[in-house]
């Protein structure tokens, strides 16, 4: 038992920190949300530090180019990125596609995906919610008909985040109409060029474009772009993968924000001239914010823990997902609260305080308890798979 | 970062769930809440035969030199089990002031004692404002010819029924701050007349006592630590306290828990077992994620104390969290459980009042919410 990182995680702390210091300049640090064509520019230029640093590709096995990395050696990568709020990491390519097609992919797909993920130079998206298909996602619907070395694509993909950055998407079709749902399922690969993909914007209740709806209009996909057997589709997205997905990033933004807060509590006098840092509420509600967000972050190096010893954490993923984007929720509730009037000013804004951003990532913090599985699809896998509670 | 248990540990959690599977079942239980002492001598021997009285003693003095983690999974245990007896008061509290504060002789006349099960412990600190700070202790130690007389009152002082040996702090002056002028004594029961004594009636049927000081003689080398110095030794005894009682409350929760678990698969409504429904569903998984964060504290706060690492921060967060999370599981307990949970034939209700006593012991969630708030440099 050791509730502390070892020296040699310690000393790849320092290794990315001096990093940080020294290349990522103070303009290119935000919040990584990329929502504006120069935050993009950012992020990529970013990336390709990271992949020029073998950072991107940390979690890879070394036989795929990557670094190997030890689970915890991750933990510490991610916390200190979010913490310092440093773009250029992407989920899609590297951290949802490559483990994908490394268990999956044919050698041959491989070879030809694999690299250009690791560079930074391909932005990929992912299409699996469509409009009728969200926490039931095996009820999709999209239809892939087989036409001799292609598959023939009609329907559509929602809430596909980055879909108008991206060059490549990977995605959920219907194969099989007639199997059980989750049996007629396949996977697929398609540039966004391709004929008959149309983007259409959705703008977020943050004003921020980052999702969007994909069509397909008799979109052709070369059969060499199926990923895995046809009709095992639902399984190959499933997979478990081994890469770091403890749920760290949100306990280190919520530090990161209680910080930042902290310190504005301490400058800033109340109406009864005292800082508001003295006020009992205000001193009870960070108090019980750090609580909770030591509580997600113990969560997060439990599961990370658990990949570590080769375990596979399954209930306690649904926790620290659960635990953790409810935290962030209420950390920038409680920062909107704190700043008072001055709370309700968007970034840009004259006299906007902390940059807009409690009030901004409020907004964007409403989807966290919604995307990747939500808080009550979360619940139901933590009492039936992890607690052994019948199914209804 | 590694939070598995090595072998040892395992072993040790293993023995412990074995022993109280074996010799603390529902019966035990209850007949140990009416009964005077509480405990019987032949729990008490097993307990003392098993090396626990002495688990955290150095080996010299004829104890096993383990460490808060390994108490802690015993503790886990026996609060799962809800194990009566003053085990705590002696294995934790009386075992780490002597080991940790005693001078040799101390240590050599009343450690092997302790160990081997003759010797009861019980701290004496709380006095009637009950504040776990330096300025709730008035009770007065002045010196003598024979050594220092200690005049005052101190109330929930646990098992002082069944004591040998209480730990007393007192004030040995009246000027500077009240952390510097604490004294720690080692006092015999034999010097304390029995009606003096006066047992309080508490949820959880504790041992709780009010124990009036009048006049009691400790001869001087009855002194624990130096003169004027109690506050620091305390505070280090308090802590390790608090997380052993995290621990204790940690198994009460998981026993509560898995009650829960356990009655929801079983109980048929609407033709189903409610445990199919979503609503139960939801409320049993929170309850198993604050299930999981509170061991998460708890271990982490052991493992801090053990390696000397840490601020205060680990313990401090560990009983915030626990002091009310080990309750608010017992509620959604009962509420899943419906009437029967309710009834007092239930072994539930044994672990709610096991909660309401805890929460409060060792400083509750609004003392450890403080100490945080002074860490956070608020």
């Amino acid at each position: 038992m050791r509730y502390e990182f070892t020296a040699e995680e310690e000393a790849f702390r320092a290794e990315l920190l001096e990093w940080i210091e020294n290349e990522v300049p103070e303009d290119l640090r935000g919040i990584g949300r990329a929502a504006s064509d120069e935050e993009w520019e950012n992020e990529l230029r970013v990336r390709r530090q990271l992949a020029d640093k073998g950072w991107l590709t940390l979690a890879w096995p070394t036989e795929y180019g990557g670094q190997g990395a030890p689970m915890m050696q991750q933990v510490i990568f991610n916390e200190e990125m979010v913490y310092h709020r440093i773009p250029g990491r992407e989920p899609f390519g590297t951290r949802m596609l490559a483990p994908t097609l490394m268990v999956h992919g044919t050698e041959e797909q491989r070879r030809k995906y694999l690299p250009p993920i690791a560079r930074g130079e391909v932005q990929w998206c992912q299409g699996y919610s469509e409009p009728d298909s969200g926490s039931d996602l095996a009820s999709l619907q999209m239809r892939a008909v087989d036409d001799g070395d292609d598959f023939v694509v009609n329907g559509s993909k929602i809430w596909t985040s980055l879909a108008h950055r991206a060059d490549w998407i990977f995605f959920l079709v219907r194969t099989d109409p007639d199997a059980p749902k989750h049996r007629g399922i396949s996977f697929l690969l398609a540039p966004m060029d391709t004929p008959g993909i149309s983007v259409e914007p959705i703008i977020n209740m943050a004003g921020h474009h980052s999702f969007n709806q994909v069509f397909f209009e008799d979109v052709r996909v070369p059969k060499e772009n199926l990923v895995g057997e046809l009709n095992r589709g639902w399984y190959v997205a499933a997979t478990l993968l081994d890469f770091e997905r403890s749920g760290v990033d949100y306990p280190a933004q919520a530090r990161r924000t209680l910080d930042d807060l902290i310190e504005y509590a301490h400058s800033t006098l109340g109406a009864d001239g005292e800082p508001l840092s003295k006020d009992p509420d205000i001193r009870r509600k960070f108090v019980e914010l750090s609580i909770e967000t030591d509580a997600a972050r113990s969560i997060a190096y439990e599961v990370a823990d658990m990949q570590a010893h080769g375990e596979i954490p399954n209930k306690e993923a649904s926790m620290s997902k659960t635990l953790g984007t409810k935290l962030v929720q209420d950390v920038y509730g409680f920062g909107v609260d704190l700043l008072g009037m001055y709370g309700q000013l968007r970034p840009g804004s004259p006299r906007a305080v902390l940059e807009g951003r409690m009030l901004d990532m409020q907004l964007t913090t409403v989807a966290f308890t919604i995307f990747a599985g939500t808080t009550e699809i979360q619940k139901n896998i933590i009492a039936t798979r992890g607690l052994g509670l019948p199914r209804g | 970062m590694d939070l598995s248990l090595d072998d040892t540990q395992q072993l040790v959690r293993n023995s412990a769930r074995d022993f109280l599977a074996e010799s603390v079942d529902r019966l035990y239980v209850r007949d140990m809440e009416d009964d005077e002492r509480g405990y019987t001598d032949e729990f008490w021997k097993s307990v003392a035969e098993l090396g626990w009285t002495g688990m955290i003693v150095p080996e010299q003095h004829g104890g096993a030199g383990m460490s808060l983690i390994e108490l802690s999974l015993v503790l886990e245990e026996m609060g799962a089990a809800a194990a009566p007896g003053p085990f705590f008061s002696t294995a934790v509290v009386g075992a780490h002031a002597i080991s940790a504060h005693g001078n040799d002789d101390q240590k050599s006349k009343y450690l092997p004692r302790l160990v081997s099960g003759e010797l009861i412990t019980s701290l004496a600190i709380l006095e009637g404002g009950a504040s776990w700070e330096a300025g709730g202790i008035r009770m007065s130690a002045r010196r003598s010819e024979d050594g220092w007389r200690l005049n005052g009152e101190k109330v929930f002082v646990a098992d002082a029924g069944v004591a040998d040996l209480f730990i007393v702090a007192a004030r040995t002056g009246e000027n500077g701050p009240p952390e510097e002028s604490i004294t720690l004594f080692l006092v015999e029961a034999s010097t304390i007349e029995n009606n003096k004594m006066e047992r309080l009636e508490s949820v959880a049927d504790d041992r709780y006592y009010v124990v009036d000081f009048q006049d009691v003689v400790v001869p001087p080398d009855g002194v624990l630590g130096e003169v004027d110095g109690g506050w620091p030794l305390l505070k280090q005894t308090l802590d390790l306290a608090a997380v052993a009682k995290c621990a204790e409350m940690v198994g009460g929760s998981r026993r509560a828990v898995d009650m829960t678990l356990e009655y929801v698969k079983e109980r048929v409504q609407f033709g189903r077992p409610i445990g199919t429904f979503q609503a139960v569903q939801h409320r049993a998984a929170e309850m198993a994620t604050d299930l999981e964060i509170a061991r998460q504290f708890t271990y982490r706060a052991a493992w801090a104390l053990s390696e000397g690492k840490g601020d205060g921060t680990e313990v401090a967060t560990a009983k915030a969290f626990l002091s009310e999370k080990f309750s608010e599981i017992c509620a959604s307990a009962h509420q899943l459980h419906g009437a029967i949970g309710y009834t007092q034939e239930h072994d539930l209700q044994i672990y709610s009042r096991r909660a309401a006593s805890a929460k409060v012991a060792f400083g509750d969630a609004r003392h450890h919410r403080e100490v945080l708030a002074e860490l956070m440099g608020l």
